[in-house]
Parts: C-alpha cells; structure tokens; sequence
C-alpha cells in the first residue's frame, strides 16, 4: 500500500473539509473494498476519511412504516437489527448473507452501495424495495442512485449519510452465490409494495444492478413463482465469464425470481 | 502403551499452532534485513529489449537493483529439472533453460525478471513498479493440446514442436491386441484440470550472507531443505553445501508446492551477497497464484476393453500433459513413473499400455501436488471403471469385484509390483458404511424434494513411499530416495530423533514420538524430534509423496535397532547377564524373567560415564540410519460418494461421503482421519470448485479468490471413515502412508457420483452448477425427477 493520510471526524462537516482540503481523498468504511484495491495499488488516494465516527452514522431507527439505517451500519449490525426486521426482513436476510462474518462486521451499507459493485447484494435490496439514499447534500431515490457497474449518482466528496426504506407488503430476496468470491452471481430481489410490484436484479447485469420490467409486469399480475415462468428471459446485456454464461445467469434470474417469491410469501 | 503406535495422541506440536506461536519464516527477522520485490512480466510471452532501472535506483530506501544479466554473470546457475525422461524413440527429453531471472525472454506471467532491494518492503515493490521493462510481445499458448500442433508459438529453440518428450509404458501392441479381441470397448475423453496449491503460508525466504567466513544461511518455506541445499550448491552454484545452511521453520503447508527450489530463493541468497545485507522475500497471494507450482493438467483419451464377462482385456491411454513454460524439479517424473505406473488399479489386467507428450506452454511451470500423478491415473481408471459398468449395464461395484486382484504380491504390466492388499474387503466395508443397500430408498426421497440423488464409487490404489534409489535411479531420477535419521539418547534418557523428514502440518513430532515410545516403553514428553536445519540434521531426502512414515519412520526405526542393540550390550555388561536375556519395557531395561533391571536412564549415564562399559565399547548412545526403501507401498481404499443435485440450478451438494482406506500400520489414527479429511477436501474442490483458468494469450484469469475457488468447510460434509489393514511387508513398520489417499481417491467418486445423478456421462471436472446445469439440459431431466 502507498503512504497515506488518514483522518477520523466526528461531524460532516470536518469530513467535508478534510475531503476539500486533501489532493485526492477517499472516502473510507468498513474498508473491506477500498483497502484491498489500496494494497494492490489499484488506488492511491493521498488521504482517507474515515466517516464512521461521525456522530449518528451508525444509528438504525423507525418512524412510522420507514426505518433509516446510518451508512455506516454493518452488514452484521443490519442482519441482527430488530428495527429493520419489523420494517423488512428480507433486507435484515439480505445482509446476513453477505460475505463471511468478517466481513459483516466491518463492511458498510453505504460503503457497499457507494462502490456499487455489480455482484453486490445491497443495490438489489434498494432498488427492489424504492429507497432513498441520504446523503450531506439531497436525497436520491434508488432509481437515480445506481447509474451502471461501479457508478453512482453520487459527486466528488458527497457523503452517503442514510438509507430509508419503508415498509412494503411483502418482499424476498434469493441469491446464487457465485461459488468463488460468494457475491451475489445473480441475485432477485421481489417486493410488493404500495407503488407496485418491483423487482431488482444482482449480479448479472453488465450495467449493474436493473429493474426487470417482464417480472415486475408478470408478478403484478399474479404474485406467485409459477408467474415467473411465462417471463421471456433475454440474454441480451448480461455479464458472462469463467463462472456463468449469459444464457445460464438469464435461467438464473428466473430460478431466482421464484425462490424470492415464495420467500415473501 | 497409551502414547505407542495406534493411539491416538493429541498433536504435541498443535500447542504453538493454534496459540499462534508458531515459528514461520515471515516471522524471523534478522538484524541488517532489507527486503527482496520481484519485477515481474506482465506478458505471457515476449523478448525483453532493455530494462531501464534507473528510476527505481532513486528511490527512497532503494539499495540496489539486479536482473537476470547480472545473476548470470555471476555463474548462478539454470534451475534444473530432476528426473531425465526418454522418449519412447530412445531420444533423452528436451527442456527449455530456466534461468531463475529472464535474460532474454519471458515466458509466462509473473516470471522475475528482476530484484529490487530496498530498506523496507513498501519501498522495495514501490521501486519494482518503477522499474521500466521494454518488452516486445510474442504469440503465447496456454493449452498443451495447442502447443503441440503445427505452427503453435514456440517457447525453446531447443525443443521443437515444443514436446519435451513422448514417452511410453506397457506393451502398444499388447494393449492393441486386447482392444481388438474386446467384446465391449469404453472410450473416454478426459481433462483433469489445473490447479493452484494454496498453502496457507505463502513462500517465503531471508538469505543471509556472511562475508567473513563467505558463509550463506537460507531460511525458507521448504519442504525439503537437504535437497534444497543439494540443488543450490551442487546446480545453482550458490555455495558449496559446508557454506551454504537451510533452515525450514515451522512451514504452514506445502502439499508438494514447496517441495521445489524457486527463481526467489536463489536470487535472494544471491542478492544477499551482492548488498551485503540479509535478504527478506515473502511472497503475496497474487505472487502465489502466478508462481507456486500448479499442478495436474492432463487431456487423456483412454479406452478400456472388457471380455462377455466384464473382465478388462486392453487399456489404452494417451495423455498431453501440460508441463509449463519450464519444466521443474519432479515435473517430467510426475506424468510418467508417477502416472503411468499406476494405469493397473485394483485390477488384474495383462496388457496395458500408456502413452504420455509432456509440452512447454507459456504457463507457470506445472510440479507434483498431492497426489501426484496418482490422481490422475485414479480419475483415468475410476471414471472409466464407472462408465463401463453402466454401458455394460453392470453394477459398478460388481464390476470391479471380477476385475481385482486377489493375490500377492501382483506384478503389474507397468512396473509396479503391488505386495498387499485386499480390495474386496475395502469395498465390502465401504458399501456397509456408506449403506449402498439403501440407496434407492434415498433416492425415491430425495426425488420427492426435487433432488436428483446420484452415488459413484472409487476404487483407488496408489504409490508411496517414493522409493528404493536403485529403481529410480535406472529410472531417471538424479538423486536416490532414502531417508536418514539419528537417534541421541542423553545421559539422562531422554531422546532426540534427528530426521530428514519435515513437517508442515503432518504432526510428525507427535507421530514420530509414537514410534519412539512404543519401541522403548518411554513417554512422549521425553522424545523430541528435530528436524528441518541442515546444521543439524546430517541428510535427509525431506517430505512429499506420502514418504515421511514409509521412509522416515522407518529410517528412525533402524536407528533404534542400533541403540537398542548397544542398550542391551551395556545391560548385559552391567546386569551381568546375556544380551539375548535383556528385553526393553515401559522404560526398563530388564533381564528376562528374573528382577534384575536398570532403569532406561541409568544405561544412558553409564554409556556417557563411561565408567563401566564393555572392553572395546565407545561411549555415548547415539545412532544413525539411512533406510532406502526396497518397494514402494500401495495404501488402497473404497471411496463412495453420493451427491444431490438441484436439476433447476446445477448446484451440487454432497450429502454423504465415504473412505475405506487401507494405510498399512496405522500410528495415530486421529492424525490420520485428518489427513484423510484434508486429503478428501482437496479432492472435492479438486472436482467441484478449483479450476486454474489461463486465457488464451497465457493471461492469469484465476488470479484471485475472487475467481479461483477453494473448498470451504461449508461445501463438505462430514465424512465417513472406515479402515481394513493389510500391514506393508515391504518395511519394519508395516505403514503404507496416509497423507495423499483422499485427494488422489475423491475426484472420481464425485464425478461418478453427478453423472449417475443427472443421466449425462459428459461432465468435465471442476463440476461448477453451470457445467452441471448444461449437461442437465443436454440430455433433459431423468425420468424420476420430473
Ligand atoms: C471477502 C469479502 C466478501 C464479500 N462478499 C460480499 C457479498 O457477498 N456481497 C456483497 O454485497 N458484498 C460483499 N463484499 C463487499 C462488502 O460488502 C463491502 O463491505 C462493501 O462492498 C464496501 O463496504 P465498506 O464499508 O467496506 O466500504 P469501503 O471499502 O470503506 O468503501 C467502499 C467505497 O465506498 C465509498 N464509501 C464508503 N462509505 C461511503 C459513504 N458513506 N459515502 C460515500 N462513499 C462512501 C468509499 O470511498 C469507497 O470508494 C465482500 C467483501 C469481502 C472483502
């Protein structure tokens, strides 16, 4: 890893400031993305800011039928929160099974959604459900937010503060994991809620993470796995390499459409 | 006894492992150590026009940096390849020179080209990403099967076509014969695919230099430090060996990746001398993956011909084996004498033949990893035993039971000469451990879950012990393959056993105790087993192959015969009676039958005293052994694994393992079910998850753990383990060796195991859900599943 500068504030506005005032910094969380592209020197920011001391960061709570989870909560901290389990949980499931328990404990909800990886399981989990990113400077719905493989709608230095999610009817999500690294290889999260059936697709996308129209259409007619099977299925703009072709990740995301299905209930 | 042979004695050793106070090499620091990064090629194949070092040399903390030129300049030589193979046209094998640091060309990824020394890591592989290499790209070729054809790149001047050689064992016409006369031939096309070892600890080295005695130390992740020595003094031109010391620390792993004497390690003893400044080189996963030695990559085609009465009367097998861009140390013996020579099996067959076209590719260098060879003769006879049984419409147990041999010793058609055995009890064992009578029942109730529930068998045999130094000295190996051991009883009884044998995870210093104790009645607590320093260590051949029980035990074993013969003379003297009356037991040295005794200790002070000795007698209780082998030893076992399939993803999951082995002697059977449950594991992930991918311009793709996929506990499930033991004749100790079984015996029974399971015989390993999900729908879904 390249020398660096680290930093630890406890407002935004100290991060703000130590973000405009470094060459090139980063943002850093959990680090379990940043810090092994640092190792590799496939990054090189000349300061890190460390956000997760940063006063209500961390914090998870309810209002009403929405619960807000600070970027800075763990996948772990997610997986065991009682308030995301009474809002959605699915989404308490979906962080359970991210990576290993090392991982859950240091890795972050908004570290995960800011790098927007296209194997990653939060961007399904948001996208399916309608939630709305947090951020210093605006709120952006999850249709905005998650703009193609590692790209977001985030700008220079903005600082994912927040995610709220409200509560849907039913949601579920299944993953196949790809057998190496153990993301997502495709992963389908179904949700029905107030403004209609979503339904957000992992893993398989070269663009990252998508809404899949034919699902949403089929699963707001007939919430059932067997709707899914009259989907037509297009290989077009899905990811293939070594572990799972386009054909073969398409037969996926209808396998896993259903199993999602039947997990809402 | 309770700590003697065939108790199962908590490991001594796992005290400082799993406290974290273990001793690796990465661990020891030297005083004036500076740190070692390779410059290494980006390309799989290219001429090197210029390296300009320039600006790395500027850097902070830089101390020098050395190329491939230099080291040459210097007389260090070309690393070499261990065993000389013959074609079958009578022509010695070609090789391409390794030089340990490219001079002219590169030939696969990660090769060094050069070294950076600097004050700090940091600054060393900063400096190594400064320095600027003027490559000029050359067509690559990663697979073997392509290298061999007509206008493939060409890596060595001197190795046209790029075929190292063509090599044969058995009797062509013979086999030919055999085929002809069958009335039922089973043809397979085979690839056992390429491996990355993934020892936990990563290679590692610190060369240390002494300029006033012109004096070379060597830390290092070996698994073999004599040969280490051997090789750097008498090929590399290091040292001569009385100035050059090995030392292997505790190493985390090896699985035959550490058995060879890399580019790193001479270049740093090397560079060692060149600062004047010890020299430390770790390696990092990245480095691992693109320089330990893989392993396996074979593409076969075998046939197989069966009499009206299934008894096999022809095997043919022809094999491109994938060598690499240079051809390591056992590299060209692991296809052949370690291939070839096990193409019998379990069974009684008279006319075999094999042919085997080692080739260079632009890939790293491909070496024995446990297993070595035999798993790819097993996965050869074993899919082909399955196959035909259900061409045939034959159980596939019944199948194997009319083609085993029954009797020994049983000379094969391919050199090897087994001495004991019994197969049918194995499989008898294992059928009743695994339940195969309930297996339909199993499989109607996994149907009704939508599972497709398969079973396979593997019905293994394999070579250990490698091996008396006269046969594969006419063979071709360049060193023989004894072991040596000394045993140092103190003036006050306790013992040392000094071995060539290392350990790196096989709990020899628990093991070896084992054998101490038991002979001579005393506790573990008073043996210790030192190993891995050629300071103090005179020889040793080292570990690998399933050799440290067969060979080094037994080494140990003649040691003791010495002692124990010198103990009696000494009792005798002072006990005034008969040395043949003198028994030794629970650590006493006794006259037969009466209650005259010393205690053990007391004949260790009388022999260093001296005081008291028989005329003529030296004093001191210390012996050593060399021991060479006079056979190898063939471990055996039944191997029956039952999978379920989910027909709408490919996913596999393995839901009932099991291993009926026969090893011989056992010594420690805790520590043999855990080297059958790693063994095993690997041979899973060998089947199911593991799988090196090189692109087609010799691009490393499985790089990663991100892509290359390991075996997690997760992914196994807990494993049946039977034993039936016939004792090896062929040395004191009757073991056969346990450490390489369940990765040489697995990958078959996986695979038969899916195929029986989806319907579809056209699977090829690893057996990913998305191979196993397209041969479902090549042949659709089995009746019972829909
Ligand atoms: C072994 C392993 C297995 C994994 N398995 C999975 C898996 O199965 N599924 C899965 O989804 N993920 C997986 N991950 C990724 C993991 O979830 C990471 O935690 C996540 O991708 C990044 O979160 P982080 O908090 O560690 O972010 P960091 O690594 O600290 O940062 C990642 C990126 O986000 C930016 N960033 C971080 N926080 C903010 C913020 N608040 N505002 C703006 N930008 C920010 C950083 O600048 C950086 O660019 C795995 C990781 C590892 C190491």
């Amino acid at each position: 890893m390249y020398a660096v500068n680290y930093h630890k504030p406890a407002s935004i506005e100290d991060a703000v400031a130590a973000i405009g005032g470094a060459d090139e910094a980063k943002i850093l969380a959990g680090g379990q993305t940043l810090l092994p592209t640092m190792k590799q020197h496939l990054a090189a920011p000349s300061d890190v800011v460390d956000i997760r001391g940063i006063g209500g960061m961390t914090d998870i709570a309810v209002r009403g039928d929405t619960v807000t989870i600070g970027a800075a909560a763990t996948h772990a901290a997610v997986a065991g929160s009682n308030e995301v389990g009474s809002i959605c949980p699915a989404l308490a499931a979906l962080a359970a099974g991210i990576g290993d328990p090392a991982v859950r404990h240091m890795g972050t909800i908004g570290g995960s959604i800011a790098n927007n990886d296209p194997a990653a399981d939060y961007p399904a989990g948001l996208l399916g459900l309608g939630a709305t990113i947090v951020t210093n400077q605006r709120e952006i719905a999850a249709d905005d937010f998650f703009t193609g493989m590692f790209s977001t709608a985030l700008e220079d230095g903005e600082i994912i503060t927040a995610v709220s999610v409200s509560k849907p009817d039913r949601a579920g999500y299944a993953k196949f994991r790809n057998p190496a690294s153990r993301y997502a290889m495709v992963g389908v999260f179904v949700a029905k809620t107030g403004n209609g059936v979503r339904v957000a697709v992992t893993g398989a996308g070269e663009d990252g993470v998508f809404r899949h129209a034919g699902l949403e259409a089929a699963l707001a007619g007939n919430w059932s796995p067997d709707a899914v099977d009259a989907v037509e299925m297009s290989a077009d703009g899905l990811m293939s390499d070594i572990h799972a072709s386009a054909d073969y990740r398409a037969h996926l995301i209808k396998v896993m459409a259903k199993r999602a299905v039947a997990a809402a209930g | 006894m309770s700590e003697g042979i065939g108790a199962a004695v908590k490991r001594k050793e796992d005290k400082r492992f799993i406290t974290g106070r273990g001793k690796y090499t990465d661990d020891i620091r030297m005083e004036n150590q500076a740190y070692g990064a390779f410059v290494r090629s980006p390309h799989a194949h290219a001429e090197i026009k210029g390296i300009d070092t320039s600006a790395a040399e500027a850097m902070d903390g830089v101390i020098a940096v050395l190329n491939g030129k230099q080291l040459k300049d210097d007389a260090i030589g070309d690393i070499i390849t261990g065993w000389a193979i013959h074609s079958k046209d009578g022509n010695p094998m070609n090789v391409g020179a390794w030089n340990p640091m490219a001079t002219a060309r590169v030939r696969h990824v990660g090769e060094p080209v050069a070294i950076v020394i600097a004050e700090s890591q940091a600054q060393a592989r900063l400096a190594a990403e400064a320095v600027e290499v003027d490559y000029e790209e050359l067509p690559a070729v990663a697979a073997a099967t392509t290298a061999l054809e007509d206008g493939a790149p060409l890596l060595h001047d001197n190795v046209p076509g790029n075929l190292i050689f063509d090599w044969e064992i058995g009797d062509e016409a013979a086999a030919d014969a055999g085929l002809a006369g069958a009335s039922h031939v089973t043809e397979l096309d085979i690839v056992n695919n390429r491996l990355a070892p993934n020892a936990i600890e990563p290679r590692s080295a610190i060369a240390v230099y002494n300029d006033i005695d012109d004096h070379y130390t060597l830390y290092t992740t070996s698994q073999n430090p004599h040969v280490a020595r051997l090789v750097l003094s008498a090929f590399y031109n290091v040292a001569p060996e009385h100035k050059l010391r090995v030392i292997a620390p505790d190493v985390g792993g090896g699985f035959g990746s550490k058995i060879y004497i890399y580019p790193e390690e001479i270049t740093c003893l090397w560079a060692s001398m060149k600062t004047g400044r010890s020299v430390k080189w770790t390696s990092d996963r990245s480095e691992a993956f693109m320089t330990d030695a893989h392993a396996r990559d074979h593409v076969t085609k075998a046939r197989m011909g069966f009499d009206a009465d299934g008894k096999i009367v022809g095997l043919k097998v022809n094999t491109v084996a994938n060598i690499g861009a240079y051809a390591s140390l056992f590299a060209t013996a692991t296809p052949t004498y370690l291939y070839g020579t096990l193409l019998s099996g379990q069974y009684n067959i008279a006319n075999v033949y094999c042919d085997v076209k080692a080739v260079h590719t632009n890939t790293v260098p491909v070496d024995a990893y446990r297993g070595a060879g035999r798993p790819e003769a097993t996965y050869v006879m074993e899919r082909l035993m399955e196959t035909a049984a259900r061409e045939m419409g034959m159980d596939p147990a019944e199948l194997r039971r009319r083609n085993f041999i029954t009797e020994f010793p049983h000379q094969t058609p391919v050199i090897m000469t087994y001495d004991a055995g019994d197969f049918h009890a194995l499989l008898e064992k294992g059928q009743a451990a695994a339940d195969v009578a309930g297996f339909a029942a199993r499989k109607s109730e996994a149907a009704s879950r939508g599972k497709l529930r398969g079973i396979g068998y593997s019905c293994y045999i394999e070579a250990c012990g490698i091996a008396p130094s006269k046969a594969v000295g006419s063979l071709g190996a360049g060193v023989g393959l004894w072991e040596s051991a000394e045993v140092r009883v103190n003036p006050v009884g306790t013992i040392e056993i000094l071995t060539g044998s290392h350990a790196h995870g096989q709990g020899h210093e628990t093991t070896f105790a084992q054998v101490v104790s038991d002979r001579f009645g005393l506790p573990m607590d008073n043996i210790t087993i030192v190993h891995g320093d050629t300071d103090k260590v005179q020889m040793g051949m080292g570990t690998y192959g399933s050799r440290s029980g067969a060979v080094g035990m037994n080494a140990i074993v003649k040691a003791m015969d010495k002692v124990e013969a010198k103990v009696k003379k000494i009792a005798a003297h002072t006990l005034e009676a008969s040395e043949d009356d003198i028994v030794i037991e629970d650590g006493e040295v006794k006259v037969a039958g009466t209650d005259k005794k010393m205690a053990w200790h007391e004949v260790g002070l009388a022999a260093y005293t001296a005081h008291n000795l028989p005329d003529g007698m030296e004093p001191g209780l210390k012996e050593g052994a060399f021991y060479d082998p006079t056979n190898f030893t063939f471990p055996s076992g039944t191997y029956i694994c039952e999978v379920e399939v989910d027909p709408e993803t490919g996913v596999v999951e393995i839901v009932q393992f099991t291993a009926a082995d026969d090893f011989g002697t056992v010594i420690n059977p805790m520590i043999v079910e855990g080297q059958v449950h790693g063994g095993v594991t690997q041979g899973i992930g060998q089947a199911l998850l593991e799988n090196v991918v090189y692109d087609e311009d010799g691009q490393l793709i499985t790089g990663s753990y991100m892509d290359y996929c390991m075996p997690r506990a997760d992914d196994v499930p807990s494993y049946v383990l039977e034993h039936s033991t016939t004792v090896a004749p062929s040395n004191p100790l009757g073991v056969k060796g346990c450490g390489e079984a369940g990765a040489i015996g697995s990958p078959p029974a996986v695979i038969n195991a899916i195929t029986d399971a989806i319907g579809n015989n056209n699977l090829t390993m690893p057996a990913t859900p998305q191979k196993v999900w397209a041969a479902i729908q090549e042949v659709g879904l089995p009746q019972a599943a829909e």
